[in-house]
């Protein structure tokens, strides 16, 4: 990682002198321990930018992903001969490691977020549209024979049977696709993406580890807050399931 | 053709073939027959001989390679399939509800798809719900939260949202187990004597056939109309030895199910009250076609069968030594009359009417005699009018 910043892709060699300003809390840092509150109380301002700077990755990627996953699934439940290419070709953008996908996207979309949020945005592709299509496939046949027999057209199935039934296994695919992908943003920073990576790579030049604690837990605060968000909308879309539980 | 303006329609079947893709043989082959209107028409046969194929080729849930079909006549190859399918109930025997809307929107999916408002698609999933017999609350569920036969029933209730004139049921009771089968059978029917759709009936099972139809078309392997005729004629005369298997070496008891006790001609037993003089009652038993005097209050309802003992006195006794079980309503099927008097063990059963009052006596002979003879032919009922048992 420190090679890939040295080769210019990102700014980490000038560590800010203010980085080692203890302004309160003794010599918790002098003794480097593991974890400094004080520190942290002096300098969450530090963490505001790339917290904000991380949301808008994840957000674009996955809102970009479900688009684009969306539309390749729908193509698919049409014309089931487009399935397996599409999987095929979703999941070779899954394997690819997104630090090979900035220096791949370099030359076209240069340094910037923008190059960070089309690899994350191609890495949750396969995951959203996997989910999607499982969630049409697990439609019940005799529900869809019986929502054609008594008159509705095949995009009104879709939209009035086929999706919302389908609704909770998309849900669950948008959790995995979240969760992963503010893990997945933290590398952002080989692309000059900004994000929570640059607190982390930052703290990583050094012995001392706050830093990086501080900004790994904001992102695992931000993956569990996505989470829960994400399950309970799920849960308000799905009254039938809970329905289903008590009887 | 609008749902308004028709509540039935004949149904006919023009020479509909129908072959798949790759088949070698025809699913369905040459099949005409005409449904009046108002009728159920059962498809029955043993399984591939095309019966839902021939279906679903009426809401073109499947396709037919030649012929036509004609719904009130019109042909249903004239427009849209799913604009068709709206005119046209549909049950299914996996019922196929939606699982993810509440009873009354699954009731409501075809008023919505034609546009009703809120306020009518209410006050016409209430309605149906009150002639399917559930409680209006049950329209807030999902389906999941009902059992089986509730579900089956909403299924109905689906289909009939727009008051289709034509119904296409595929062993929508299929699933069911035989108690509820058979009252959703005996619902049905209550339903059909009340709204008077043409059904078309599809079920493999010979009884169903009988019990549901008006009109039974048999089929053969390769969709080929064995015969096409009422339940009775089916029974009285199969057209084939394909049909006559197919309907059971039991065919003739079937036919007990087809007629009610108070339709045969019941016999006559003396009747005494209590305090007549015997004399004229030992007489009377003698010459008797039932041997045994019959002891009845006022209102003529059977009290005991007077024995030789009880008429040995002056006068007939109050108290008679065997009671008048067991007695037949008069109402039920000749099936069940027999049944009566086969598991009680006597020749001879008071029928009564629905207050209680003697209309004559059941024997065994009675129903031997009916087997024997054409009368079942003659007294062929509808289905509407057939009794539910």
């Amino acid at each position: 990682m420190i090679e890939a910043a040295s080769n210019g892709m990102m700014r980490v060699g000038a560590i800010d002198q203010s980085f080692f300003t203890d302004r309160s809390s003794g010599n918790c840092i002098q003794d480097n321990k593991l974890f400094c509150p004080g520190w942290v109380a002096d300098n969450y301002d530090r963490y505001v930018d790339p917290t904000l700077q991380h949301l808008v990755l994840v957000g674009s990627a996955v809102a970009a992903g479900f688009l684009i996953a969306f539309a390749l699934a729908i193509l698919a439940h049409r014309h089931r001969f487009l399935q397996t290419p599409f999987l095929a070709g979703t999941g070779i953008l899954y394997t690819i490691p997104s630090i090979s996908f900035f220096f791949l996207l370099l030359p076209i979309t240069g340094r910037g977020s923008l190059t960070a949020i089309i690899a994350l945005t191609a890495f949750n592709l396969q995951i959203i549209f996997r989910n999607i299509t499982t969630g049409l496939r697990n439609v019940p046949p005799d529900v869809t024979e019986a929502a054609r027999g008594i008159g509705l057209t095949p995009s009104q199935i879709l939209r009035q049977v086929e999706l919302p039934l389908a609704m909770p296994e998309i849900i669950a695919g948008l959790r995995i696709a979240t969760v992963s992908t503010v893990a997945l943003a933290t590398l952002a920073v080989f692309a000059n993406g900004g994000g929570l990576g640059t607190e982390i790579v930052t703290g990583s030049n050094i012995t001392f580890k706050t830093g990086i604690i501080v900004a790994g837990s904001i992102a695992v605060i931000m993956a569990i807050v996505f989470d829960g968000i994400l399950l309970l909308t799920g849960k308000l879309l799905a009254p039938w399931k809970r329905k289903q539980a008590i009887s | 053709m609008t749902a308004e303006s028709v509540s039935a329609s004949p149904v006919r079947f023009e020479a509909v073939t129908k072959r798949y893709p790759g088949a070698h043989s025809d699913a369905v082959e040459n099949l005409s027959f005409e449904v009046p209107a108002g009728e159920i028409c059962v498809l029955v046969g043993p399984s591939g001989c095309g019966k839902t194929t021939a279906l679903r080729m009426v809401n073109r849930t499947v396709e037919m390679t030649s012929g036509d079909i004609l719904i009130g006549g019109r042909s249903v190859r004239e427009g849209d399939p799913a604009r068709l399918r709206r005119e046209i109930g549909y049950v299914i025997q996996q019922i196929g509800l939606f699982p993810h809307r509440t009873i009354s929107q699954n009731i409501g999916t075809v008023p919505a798809l034609l546009g009703w408002d809120k306020e009518e698609i209410s006050a016409r999933s209430a309605e149906l719900l009150d002639l399917i017999g559930l409680d209006p609350e049950y329209g807030d569920r999902y389906p999941a939260q009902l059992s089986g036969g509730q579900q089956q029933r909403v299924g109905v209730a689906r289909a009939l949202s727009v008051d289709p004139p034509v119904m296409l049921m595929d062993e929508p009771f299929g699933a069911i187990d035989p108690i509820n089968r058979s009252r959703l059978q005996n619902e049905f029917l209550r339903l059909q004597a009340e709204l008077r759709k043409t059904v078309l009936f599809v079920t493999h099972d010979v009884d169903e056939a009988i019990k549901m139809g008006d009109r039974v078309a048999v089929l053969k392997k390769g969709g080929r109309l064995a015969q096409f005729a009422t339940p009775t004629e089916l029974l009285m005369e199969p057209a084939d030895d394909f049909v006559e298997d197919f309907v059971g070496a039991d065919r003739a008891l079937k036919r007990l199910a087809l007629m009610r006790v108070r339709d045969v001609d019941l016999w006559t037993a003396p009747l005494a009250q209590a305090g007549d003089q015997a004399e004229p009652v030992r007489t009377a038993v003698a010459a008797a076609e039932v041997p045994y005097a019959l002891l009845v209050d006022g209102e003529n309802r059977p009290l005991g069968w007077l024995s030789d003992r009880d008429l040995s006195g002056e006068k007939v006794p109050a108290t008679p030594d065997s009671t008048a079980d067991p007695m037949i309503d008069a109402d039920s099927v000749l099936r069940d009359g027999l049944a009566t008097l086969l598991q009680s063990g006597s020749l001879y059963a008071p029928v009564i009417d629905a207050r209680g009052r003697l209309t004559g006596v059941l024997s065994v002979e009675i129903v031997s005699d009916f087997l024997a003879s054409d009368e079942a032919s003659e007294s062929e009922l509808s289905a509407a009018e057939r009794p539910h048992d």
